[in-house]
């Protein structure tokens, strides 16, 4: 996956669509303002989310940041082989490192998202 | 002189069968008219602690005590957590009989003397805080915010109201967020002014009838005293909400205002470090509150009350009372050493203490304010917040680094990244038992580490027994317990 | 006095580098009209020995008290001297909390020790390095239970609590609109019919005692599988002398064993400061209140110790911290482990069969007085309900003014769901009754009732 094929949130959340799906993931400016990332915690399987709601943690440190549903609807598979192989949050976080697929109860929601170029401002902006 | 050797653990000593009987055996013959405990109930064998001998157990902790720095030992000036001199008359008399050996469940004829001093200390810490209801029972500081918040929830039941809203600046401690949280309320954070003082206007757009509490420092964090305190007072008694004041930093203004004087409705003290206790490498402390007379019928039970006619001291539960945070009276062991603290400066005393605390955290500031940023000004109550914004741009050298610098030099660091509204933030709080020695050779070590090339100091620790731990890798794969190798 | 030292000349060298005239100008930050315009009103100040000797007075004596067979929680156990010389080091005693771990590794491994020793004694997999004392620990279990299974309806607790801990658990629930479901007691123990018709899909957690408040022994394992079948946590308040004898809570299959740890090296100080032991199953840890040591190696490759897991607490996570626990009680956990590094397994398998021994013998001399008997047919460990034909308060009375102090009696908790509760105290042994004592307890007891 390339990072400008990509929709992201301003809370630092990439998202995939295929279809109804979205396969979201966390970004790699988030990564590295949290430094050495030590926990993630998983959204839930079966759970439904709205859009910003938060459905998972991840931890440095001295840190706690909660991963938020970019868009709303339904868990249908988590990646449960990253909390114990964290590193690849550094080293492919768009390809090994997603964290879920949801089932988008409106797939137009992805639509709102910020592009690469978009969300690329947005962290200059939020960095300075 | 520390021992290199001597870092095992207590498990890597322990030698199978070295145990000896600590007790004399059993005086009592064996009965049968008593019903005897199932097999079900038994333990299989004994416990697996280790065995050690008495000789290797004090060896082995005096040896780890050595690795400590302790307000004994080193100057300690770690913001916030007010480390002064820990007198040593009080722990003799904390051993007294009454004091040290009465159960909780004693009746009430036999601890007349204690409680005595408990009705005197609640007395006397209604005089320090101007406010007349107090509390021992809490066992620390949080517990003292998260009782206050029940007492104030209870008294806005009491009143028809269900007020739900509880709120905080940034620089708030962590306690007083989670507190409020923990007591059910919805935690509003403000951000505050950048000149480090509560912003009135934010203030103001955040009140309505939900709001319950304001809970503020004052001092506040960043070591300023917040001289709109009655304002924002008056600010939420306006909308019927009540002000909650931090009590961690009572040690800048005993004896020169009160929390009940500048609008405070309740509030805790910390009483080990205001009134001295042993931090104890973490505790224990004692959290009393004091609250205006309106919040006292709904105070935590028990209260000492005394009945003059007959000259009796008891344990009563006030009218409306919350009920009991923890078990028996309070933390008495800690409250005893602050009564002694109290009684042996007076009111004269804990003034002068705070004037020398306010004195030297003021004298530490002007030694370091030109080599570092200390972005709130060059006055400060009790303690300050340098910055090491200016050292991390230039040199890569961050606060963490100095922190950890400054052990070499034999100095306890200041608390360091707190509060979060200042970057690279280095809180120090010098307190007033330290001598104007002490504190130029502080800022002297500080002042030769900013010069120090980066690596030195990056590289820091170099004289202490470990530097540097992994906490990542802790954090990681946390091993919280030892285990016996092949086991 | 306060503790000053600076003369004049050298205050006037801080007046000058601070570029003030008078300490005055320092407290102009302070508003002029919020100034104390007089001195606090407090007793004059008093020199160590004044203060001494006002202490002697007031606190000195031991207020008439007698023989200790006070129970309900803490106890008057025997503690070897060396618990209090080496806790009273500067370095350990005026040390805070070890956020500088370079500067503070003698604390943190006493406290991964610490931590050790507790799931030694306790067989559970994880213990905290300390809660402020047992009624607040149990609370801080019911809320991490919550955290773990998301329920906020029910938590269900043995009517043979300790009250007290339940008090608290009442204050702590009080505005969540948790509530709290009593599993009634049949002679002094819970039932499996009692304990399971107390839990629905909502119940939380089952808050159970063992050995309980009344002393007996409770069915913990039975128990427990009842709550895991309803889908709620099993959390067990046990006595920490108790596993020097009886089985560890790990071994009941409890999620969270909590205990008062005053018994083991802490001296009885009108019930404070105490000890809070928190431990847990290995997988809840992040869920867990208060702090954690955790062992790992510095920049050379050495092992070392750290705050573990801070991520937890309230100085970082703030409103969603898993406690607002800061302050904790460091001392009384070095006592422990001072304790039981000194006694380890030999002893406290003495300190517990002593403990039971004497409770046996002296159940046998009380109830062979003519009126008094055990209120529950149960084995019981160290301390058991006792009924005698007398309302319990002029009981104690009559004992206390004879030297021996005995109780709580029922009525200072209104336990009314005894039967007869009036005439109902608890009687507490600890090795350090000798025969002479008890059997001076029962001539007491025996004389009172003949003088009615």
């Amino acid at each position: 996956m390339k990072a400008e094929e990509l929709r992201y949130a301003k809370t630092h959340e990439w998202v995939a669509v295929d279809g109804d799906t979205a396969t979201v993931g966390i970004t790699d400016f988030a990564v590295k303002l949290l430094t050495d990332i030590v926990y993630l915690s998983l959204p839930i399987v079966g759970k439904s989310y709205s859009p910003g709601q938060a459905m998972g943690e991840v931890e440095s440190v001295k840190a706690v940041s909660d991963i938020y549903a970019p868009v709303s609807g339904e868990v249908i598979e988590v990646n449960s082989a990253l909390p114990d192989n964290l590193v690849l949050l550094n080293d492919s976080p768009l390809e090994k490192a997603w964290i879920a697929r949801l089932r988008m109860h409106s797939p137009s929601e992805a639509g709102s998202l910020l592009s690469y170029a978009d969300y690329v401002k947005h962290c200059d902006k939020a960095h300075h | 002189m520390r021992n290199p050797t001597a870092t095992q653990l207590l498990f890597e000593m322990s030698c199978a069968g070295r145990g000896t009987e600590v007790f004399p055996a059993s005086d009592v013959p064996d009965v049968t008219g008593v019903p005897k405990i199932g097999a079900d109930f038994l333990a299989s064998g004994p416990l697996p602690l280790p065995e050690i001998a008495e000789p290797d157990v004090v060896r082995h902790f005096v040896n780890l005590s050595t690795l400590n720095m302790s307000v004994d030992s080193h100057f300690y000036p770690l913001g916030s957590c007010t480390m002064k001199y820990n007198p040593k008359r009080h722990e003799r008399l904390a051993r007294l009989p009454q004091a040290a050996n009465s159960h909780p469940y004693q009746s009430e004829s036999q601890v007349q003397g204690l409680l005595s001093v408990l009705y005197e200390m609640q007395t006397m810490l209604a005089e320090i805080s101007g406010l007349p209801g107090v509390s021992l029972h809490p066992a620390a500081g949080a517990q003292g915010e998260f009782t206050a918040l029940l007492t104030a929830a209870a008294w806005f039941r009491d009143r028809g109201e269900n007020r739900t809203r509880v709120l905080f600046p940034a620089s708030a401690h962590g306690t007083n967020p989670a507190s409020a949280a923990l007591a059910g309320f919805e935690c509003v954070q403000l951000s505050g002014g950048r000149d480090g003082f509560v912003d009135l206007e934010e203030l103001k757009a955040h009140l309505d009838e939900r709001t319950a509490v304001f809970m503020v420092t004052n001092p506040n964090t960043l070591g300023l005293f917040e001289r709109d305190i009655a304002v924002v007072s008056e600010m939420l008694h306006s909308v019927g909400g009540l002000v909650y004041i931090d009590g961690a930093n009572m040690n800048a203004i005993l004896g020169r205002t009160r929390p009940g004087d500048f609008g405070g409705d309740m509030m805790h003290y910390n009483v080990h470090k205001t009134f001295t206790g042993p931090h104890g490498a973490g505790g224990p402390g004692a959290g009393p509150i004091a609250v205006r007379d309106f919040l006292a019928p709904f105070l935590p039970a028990p209260v000492v009350t005394f009945d003059a006619a007959r000259n009796w001291y008891s344990l009563s539960v006030p009218e409306k009372s919350i009920g009991r945070v923890r078990t028996f009276f309070g933390n008495v062991g800690i409250l005893l050493r602050g009564y002694f603290y109290i009684r042996t400066l007076g009111g004269r005393g804990l003034r002068e203490a705070s004037e020398n605390a306010v004195l030297n955290a003021n004298y530490l500031l002007s030694q370091v304010k030109d080599f570092l940023e200390v972005p709130h000004g060059d006055r400060c109550m009790h303690e300050f917040v340098a910055s090491a914004k200016r050292q991390k741009d230039l040199t890569g050298v961050t606060t963490m680094d100095i922190a950890k610098r400054l052990l070499d030099y034999g100095f306890h660091a200041p608390t360091v990244y707190f509060p979060l509204v200042v970057e690279e933030a280095l809180m120090m709080e010098p307190t007033e038992t330290e001598s104007l020695q002490t504190l130029d050779a502080f800022a002297g070590a500080l002042r030769k580490i900013c010069s120090e090339p980066a690596e030195l100091v990056k590289g820091a620790p170099h004289s202490t027994a470990v530097c540097r731990p992994d906490e990542v890798n802790a954090a990681r794969k946390p091993v919280l317990c030892w285990s016996a190798p092949n086991c | 006095m306060a503790y000053l030292f600076d003369t004049p000349e050298q205050r006037k060298i801080m007046f000058d580098a601070i570029g003030i005239a008078s300490i005055d100008e320092l407290f102009q930050q302070i508003p002029a009209e919020l100034q104390l315009k007089r001195e606090l009103d407090l007793p004059p100040a008093l020199s160590e020995l004044a203060l001494e000797q006002d202490m002697q007075r007031r606190l000195g004596s031991a207020g008439g008290r007698g023989t200790c067979f006070l129970g309900g929680g803490v106890y008057d156990h025997f503690i070897p001297a060396v618990v209090d010389e080496i806790t009273s080091r500067g370095e350990f005693y005026t040390a805070y909390t070890p956020y500088q771990a370079e500067a503070s590794q003698g604390t943190l491994q006493a406290f991964y020790e610490y931590q050790t020793l507790i799931s030694q004694l306790t067989g559970m997999d994880v213990s905290n390095a300390s809660l402020y004392e047992g009624g607040t620990a149990v609370s801080e279990a019911v809320f991490m239970a919550m955290r773990i299974n998301g329920r906020h309806g029910r938590v269900a607790i043995a009517g043979t609590l300790h009250p007290e801990y339940r008090q608290v658990l009442e204050t702590y629930c009080s505005r969540l609109g948790t509530e709290l479901v009593e599993i009634p007691h049949t002679n002094g123990v819970i039932s499996a019919e009692a304990c399971r018709a107390a839990l629905d899909s909502e119940t939380c957690a089952v808050v159970l005692q063992q050995p309980n408040f009344f002393g007996c022994l409770e069915d913990i394992r039975g128990l427990t599988d009842i709550a895991h079948a309803a889908g709620a946590l099993s959390i067990l308040a046990f006595d920490a002398v108790s596993p020097g004898m009886l089985k560890r809570p790990g071994e009941y299959g409890v999620d969270i064993a909590v205990a008062e740890g005053q018994p083991l090296g802490t001296p009885l100080q009108y019930g404070g400061p105490l000890l809070g032991i928190f431990t847990c199953r290995g997988d809840y840890v992040r869920k867990m209140p208060g702090r954690l040591i955790g062992k790992t190696t510095d920049r050379k490759g050495k092992e070392c110790f750290v705050l573990n897991l801070q991520t937890r607490e309230q100085h970082i996570r703030r409103d969603k911290a898993t406690s607002n626990i800061c302050t904790n009680q460091g001392l009384l956990a070095l006592r422990t482990t001072v304790f039981l590094a000194t006694v380890g397994p030999a002893g406290m398998r003495q300190m517990a069969t002593l403990s039971h021994q004497k409770a046996r013998y002296a159940a046998e001399l009380l109830t062979a007085i003519p009126g008094v008997s055990l209120k529950f047919p149960g084995a019981f460990f160290r301390e058991f309900l006792l009924e005698t034909p007398l309302p319990a308060c002029d009981m104690l009375k009559a004992l206390s003014d004879r030297g021996y102090d005995v109780g709580p009696d029922m009525g200072r908790f209104s336990l009314t769901s005894v039967d007869g509760w009036q005439n109902c105290f608890l009687v507490a042994l600890t090795e350090k009754r000798t025969r002479a004592e008890i059997e001076g307890l029962a001539d007491a007891m025996r004389g009172v009732l003949e003088r009615v």
